[in-house]
């Protein structure tokens, strides 16, 4: 991979996605990396070097968050690059996506409180490394927002038990979740660490003019995960 | 032909909407009420006339429907109930 070039990233936008602009914009922000949008009907994702699914409401959330806009035409090419091994992050919207469509553990239910939760959180990182976390565990904790009505992450005991002891959690919510999710989990990896779900939206913390950069990070380790290869 | 789906939580998995329903039946002074479980009832309409369609092989088809996309089964479990 020539490293004059910029990585390639896909931004993958489905009917409903509100993020996807946002998203772009913090990607671009990040030295090595250029955003490229990819609407959902599309067959052929290209050569990505990473594929990002954004925050939003896909198909109106209809039937469950993420159930429809899993079988849009372009996911069984994000799955496939999942499946070789490339980086995939969902945020929000996109994390809910990824769990139905199999890629990560678990579900995401509705809020325990039963209300949509608008406010910045602050996130630990652990779990063992990815493409979006490299350097970040164990370091400072990170602040950054959630906007959701289904954020509560569920696994039966099993998969609980066994997605801990893996180290694929990624970010847990520092004080207690405010969702509900089970072990605070604010996002987690699949097994093999390259795709990674969240509901907290980093791309909404990459400038300080909007409160705070901690987002950037992600972005950044993404750059650097993609120039190690 | 028509298929009715049910599709709720699991048992084990919290369903907060349902506890607040019960929570609104109690202090409406439904005190047997013990426990509400929140679901989905969905209908899906079978063109009779469809290539391969049976009454037989209905039954599969709604489980697949299910198994697919009506139904999480990580948190959801389904009844199909077949009419006629």
């Amino acid at each position: 991979m020539a490293s004059t070039s910029s990585f390639d990233v896909a931004v993958i936008t489905f009917p409903g996605s509100n993020c996807d602009a946002d998203l772009r914009h913090a990607v671009d922000l990040v030295d090595g990396l250029s955003a490229r949008a990819v609407w959902h009907k599309e067959t052929d994702l290209g050569a990505p070097d990473a594929v990002l699914l954004p925050g939003g409401f896909s198909y109106g959330d209809y039937l469950r968050c993420g159930a429809i806009a899993r079988f849009s035409p372009v996911m069984e090419e994000v799955i496939a690059f999942a499946g070789g091994g490339g980086p995939v992050l969902g945020i929000c919207n996109g994390f809910q996506i990824l769990t139905e469509a199999g890629l990560l553990p678990g579900a995401l239910l509705a809020n325990r409180d039963l209300k949509f939760l608008c406010q910045s959180v602050t996130l630990e990182v652990e779990g063992r490394e990815t493409p979006f976390s490299r350097g970040l565990a164990g370091a400072k904790p990170l602040t950054m927002p959630i906007a959701h009505m289904d954020g509560n992450w569920y696994a039966d005991d099993e998969t609980a038990a066994r997605v801990e002891g893996e180290g694929q959690i990624i970010f847990r919510y520092q004080g207690g979740s405010p969702n509900g999710a089970r072990m605070d989990v604010a996002g987690l990896s699949n097994a093999a660490g390259n795709v990674v779900g969240m509901m907290p939206h980093p791309e909404r913390a990459c400038e300080d003019a909007l409160g705070g950069a901690d987002g950037l990070g992600l972005f950044q380790s993404l750059a650097g995960f993609l120039q190690s290869r | 032909m028509r298929a009715r789906v049910y599709v709720t939580l699991k048992d084990g998995v919290l369903d907060p909407a349902g506890v607040a329903t019960a929570g609104g039946l109690k202090s409406l002074g439904f005190g047997e009420v013990a426990g509400v479980r929140l679901g989905k009832f969905i209908e899906v309409d079978l063109d009779e006339s469809a290539d391969g369609f049976s009454p037989e092989s209905a039954r599969t088809r709604l489980t697949e429907m299910c198994e697919k996309l009506l139904a999480n089964t990580v948190i959801e479990k389904y009844r199909i109930e077949l009419e006629g």
